[in-house]
């Protein structure tokens, strides 16, 4: 099957490679110049959702498993990270580090306990579990209630390079959003996103093919809640604020949105996608529209009109043209 | 039989299951009072054109008059209310029903339908039997169900899925024995078949279907004579 | 028998009462999840935003109709029930041969719209809603006091749900849905319309959970998060209980309303969460849930 699709995708991947290459420039020129053009700290905004929605694309994209619950990973892990910076006085990488294992043992704890159910129920699983997440954040005292952590310092990279510099701090979360995105492209790109593409398309095939189903599952979304984490973290730091909103049920809401908005399965739709969204956001957020409405109103419009996403719509077009037969991957 | 007015008649039906094209073109029709049976293999099309008389199948084009009136362009739901009766392969018991639910559930669409009491004559194995969960029941009994089910709406013309499938030849024998009753009760049949014993003991002509048309018709009377080539057309 | 477990009898059978309250809207929504999903294939994530709906449809029409608290527990759930027509013939029915995903998805847009909405024209703060007075009053039983309200909470909602598992299993209709349920295509070929049939089954199980609403306007304040606070809950609920029969979400919604009450006389800071642990327990020791068939 592999060898099939390889040979299938072989004219396209050169004739590709060019375009691919030339477009790679471009957008890297683009990303390291934007905060010359842009305020700093609204990029570092839409790279922290970027980092995120990529991450749950692993689980909902890559594996077919809809979370309902990330937000549990992404704000879990930036009140660790605030509270680590804050009250502990743990340095940037230190405070960043606790987010993401704090994200990383719930990732696996919620994954293990959310497989065993399937589909919808695997959804509402994870929302109940990111609800119970988000419930200990109202009342447990570290956390500051409704005020949040507030005034979390910026600190230093590796003790040199100043991140209270919105630019630096822009520079910093673009070079851990490249490494999170690398890790997600190698991941997808090696046996086991293949295996993960397998589970997707027809779990029963793949289990009786002798693969462990569980396990691959369960490796996929606590790589997507550590990711996750990761996002949270850096968000708390950049913003200096862990709040209640980035472990609401509306958060986990809007990743999925992004990511399906942007395209599921895609690698390149959630970035779209996040970037759409915050921007949305951040243009709405003064002109005194109903957000939730909008946002509700873009969720349905999306999920009833074009499910492919954005880039996953443009994507399937180009190919469409191409190759007329091959829409996986 | 054949001088009067048809009434069923399918003439050039291509019917398709999402994009695969099954019906090529079937024509053939139908006289009040007649057993007719559709014969052929496994795939040949015969449930298919069923389904699709019934509205099941949505995607078919050419024509099906019933009574003289265009039905393709009817609702699906529609269908049943000029008094046709559907009766599907594997008999489609509901599990969740017990005996007496399916019986009273397709809702009365004609006067003149049977009673329980007649139908319980004609099939005795389900009297006494309302509150038993539907698929509890054998098979014998879920298609004499299948069968009472229908007659009570009313219906006078039926769509007949071939039910004598997997069932003992002693069940075969009740159930041939009950449709010459409704038979005498001046209702129309259309069989789908592959018991040919059991189709030649009750039907007045046989259409042969391959691959989605009408290749053969022959009448019952002329059956034993025609047993070569209708066994080339089976493969028996 | 005054205390238990050092706990006063009378604090206890008090936050019994207050569990069994909730616990009788956990039955009443996940009774109407169950009916959609077993119907529709349907998870109704927007089943909160119409509780909520209900509320401010009763309070809507107190404060600028005129009508009553007894009239608004038919006006509020006929309106939500017409929205749920809407929603249904516009939308949802344009999903149902996709995957279950999808129309989890699109009912959760519908949720955020209509929160999103509430919020923008009533703002966020909880609006009282006057008890009605025929039953302002309470009993005293003895060993406590009973309001006259939350006792007719738990009897209407009960009420509602017996009448509505009568109808499903024991009535001619409920014969043709749950033969829907099972084969859609052979109950449309004995002439019955299944399209009409899912609308008025979508419309009537939001429409509960529209009543659900109306019943609670009097007992917590209607304000536009009062749905998706709830609705969260009963998910956990119906992964618990699985949503494979009606007697089964309407038993485990009151139980789990009972467990919660019970939690909050002992350990109360725990009360909130409690229906999660009970989830996460019930996900490792029987994963389908306790009635469940998973499909």
């Amino acid at each position: 099957m592999t060898l099939l699709s390889a040979t299938a995708a072989a004219p396209t991947t050169r004739s590709f490679s060019t375009v691919r290459l030339f477009l790679l420039v471009a957008a890297a020129a683009v990303v390291l110049a934007a905060p010359l053009a842009i305020y700093p700290l609204f990029l570092v905004k839409i790279l922290c959702f970027i980092l995120f929605a990529s991450a749950l694309n692993i689980v909902l994209g890559f594996a077919g498993l809809l979370s309902f619950g990330h937000a549990a990973f992404f704000g879990g892990a930036a009140y660790i990270t605030a509270h680590a910076a804050k009250v502990w006085g743990l340095p940037f990488e230190l405070a960043v580090l606790a987010g993401v294992g704090f994200a990383t043992v719930l990732g696996l704890v919620f994954g293990a306990l959310a497989i065993r159910r399937h589909g919808i129920y695997f959804a509402m699983v994870t929302l109940a579990l990111a609800q119970m997440v988000y419930f200990l954040a109202v009342q447990l005292p570290f956390t500051g209630g409704e005020d949040g952590i507030q005034s979390v310092p910026h600190g230093t990279l590796l003790g040199i390079v100043d991140l209270g510099k919105s630019t630096s701090m822009y520079y910093v979360v673009l070079g851990f959003t490249a490494f999170g995105l690398f890790v997600i492209w190698r991941a997808i790109r090696s046996p086991f996103g293949h295996i993960l593409a397998a589970i997707r398309e027809n779990e029963q095939r793949a289990r009786s093919l002798g693969l462990n189903v569980e396990r691959y599952k369960l490796i996929a979304f606590t790589l997507s809640a550590a990711l996750s984490g990761l996002a949270g973290s850096l968000k708390a730091i950049a913003f200096q604020l862990a709040s209640l909103a980035d472990v609401t049920w509306h958060m986990s809401g809007e990743v999925i949105l992004m990511t399906l908005l942007g395209g599921m399965g895609t690698l390149i739709g959630p970035a779209v996608g996040a970037t759409f969204v915050v921007s949305m956001e951040h243009y709405l957020s003064t002109s005194g529209l109903p957000i939730t409405f909008i946002i509700g109103t873009v969720f349905v419009i999306c999920v009833m009109l074009f499910r492919r996403g954005i880039y996953g719509e443009i994507r399937a077009r180009l190919l469409a043209t191409r190759q007329p037969s091959d829409l996986g991957d | 039989m054949r001088e009067q007015q048809h009434l069923l008649e399918v003439s050039n039906l291509n019917g398709w299951y999402g994009e695969s094209h099954v019906l090529h073109g079937m024509t053939f029709n139908v006289g009040a009072g007649e057993i007719v049976t559709l014969l052929g293999r496994n795939g040949a099309g015969k449930t298919t054109t069923l389904r699709a008389i019934m509205g099941v199948v949505r995607k078919r084009r050419g024509a099906i008059t019933y009574k003289g009136s265009d039905i393709i362009s009817l609702p699906q739901h529609k269908v049943p209310w000029l008094g046709i009766g559907y009766v599907p392969e594997e008999r489609g018991i509901f599990a969740t029903l017990n005996v007496l639910e399916n019986l009273m559930l397709p809702p009365v669409t004609q006067s003149g339908g049977m009673g329980i009491d007649d139908i319980y004559q004609l099939f005795p194995n389900l009297r006494g039997r309302d509150q038993t969960p539907g698929t509890r029941l054998s098979g014998g009994e879920q298609q004499m169900l299948a069968i009472a089910r229908i007659l009570r709406t009313g219906a006078d013309f039926i769509l007949l899925d071939e039910p004598t499938e997997g069932l003992a030849p002693v069940i075969v024998e009740e159930i041939a024995a009950s449709l010459q009753v409704l038979k005498q009760r001046g209702l129309t049949i259309v069989l789908v078949e592959q018991n040919l014993r059991f189709a030649a003991s009750i039907a007045d002509r046989h259409y042969v279907v391959e691959q989605g048309v009408v290749v053969d018709e022959i009448a019952n009377e002329v059956l034993p004579a025609s047993m070569d080539r209708l066994n080339s057309y089976l493969g028996v | 028998m005054t205390e238990i477990f050092g706990v006063p009898f009378a604090v206890l059978l008090g936050q019994l009462l207050l569990g069994l309250i909730n616990g009788s809207f956990y039955a009443l929504l996940s009774l109407g999840l169950a009916i959609i999903f077993g119907m529709l294939n349907v998870i109704n994530f927007a089943h909160g935003a119409f509780y909520m709906l209900g509320g401010f449809a009763a309070l809507v029409a107190f404060n600028t109709l005129g009508i009553g608290y007894w009239p608004s527990l038919i006006v509020a759930p006929l309106a939500v029930g017409l929205i749920g027509v809407v929603v249904e013939k516009l939308l949802l029915r344009h999903l149902y041969k996709m995957d279950h995903l999808y129309s989890l998805l699109l009912t959760f847009g519908v949720a955020l719209m209509l929160e999103g909405l509430f919020r923008h024209l009533f703002g966020s703060a909880g609006k009282p809603y006057p008890l009605p007075e025929a039953l302002s009053g309470g009993i005293n039983l003895g060993f406590m006091f009973l309001p006259a309200y939350r006792a007719w909470v738990i009897v209407a909602s009960l009420g509602v749900c017996l009448v509505t598992w009568y109808a499903i299993e024991r009535t001619r209709l409920g014969a043709y849905l749950r033969a829907a349920t099972e084969n859609p295509s052979l109950v449309q070929a004995f002439g019955i319309n299944v399209p009409v049939m899912l609308t008025l089954t979508y419309a009537f199980c939001v429409g509960l959970a529209g009543f659900a609403g109306a019943l609670a306007a009097p007992l917590y304040q209607v304000s536009p998060g009062m749905g998706s606070n709830l609705i969260i809950i009963v998910f956990a609920v119906v992964v618990i209980g699985g949503m494979g029969s009606i007697i089964g979400a309407v038993v485990t919604g009151l139980s789990l309303g009972l467990i919660e009450g019970l939690t909050k006389v002992f350990v109360p800071s725990a009360s909130a969460i409690a229906v999660f642990l009970v989830m996460v327990a019930v996900l490792l020791l029987r994963p389908s849930g306790l009635f469940g068939r998973e499909r």
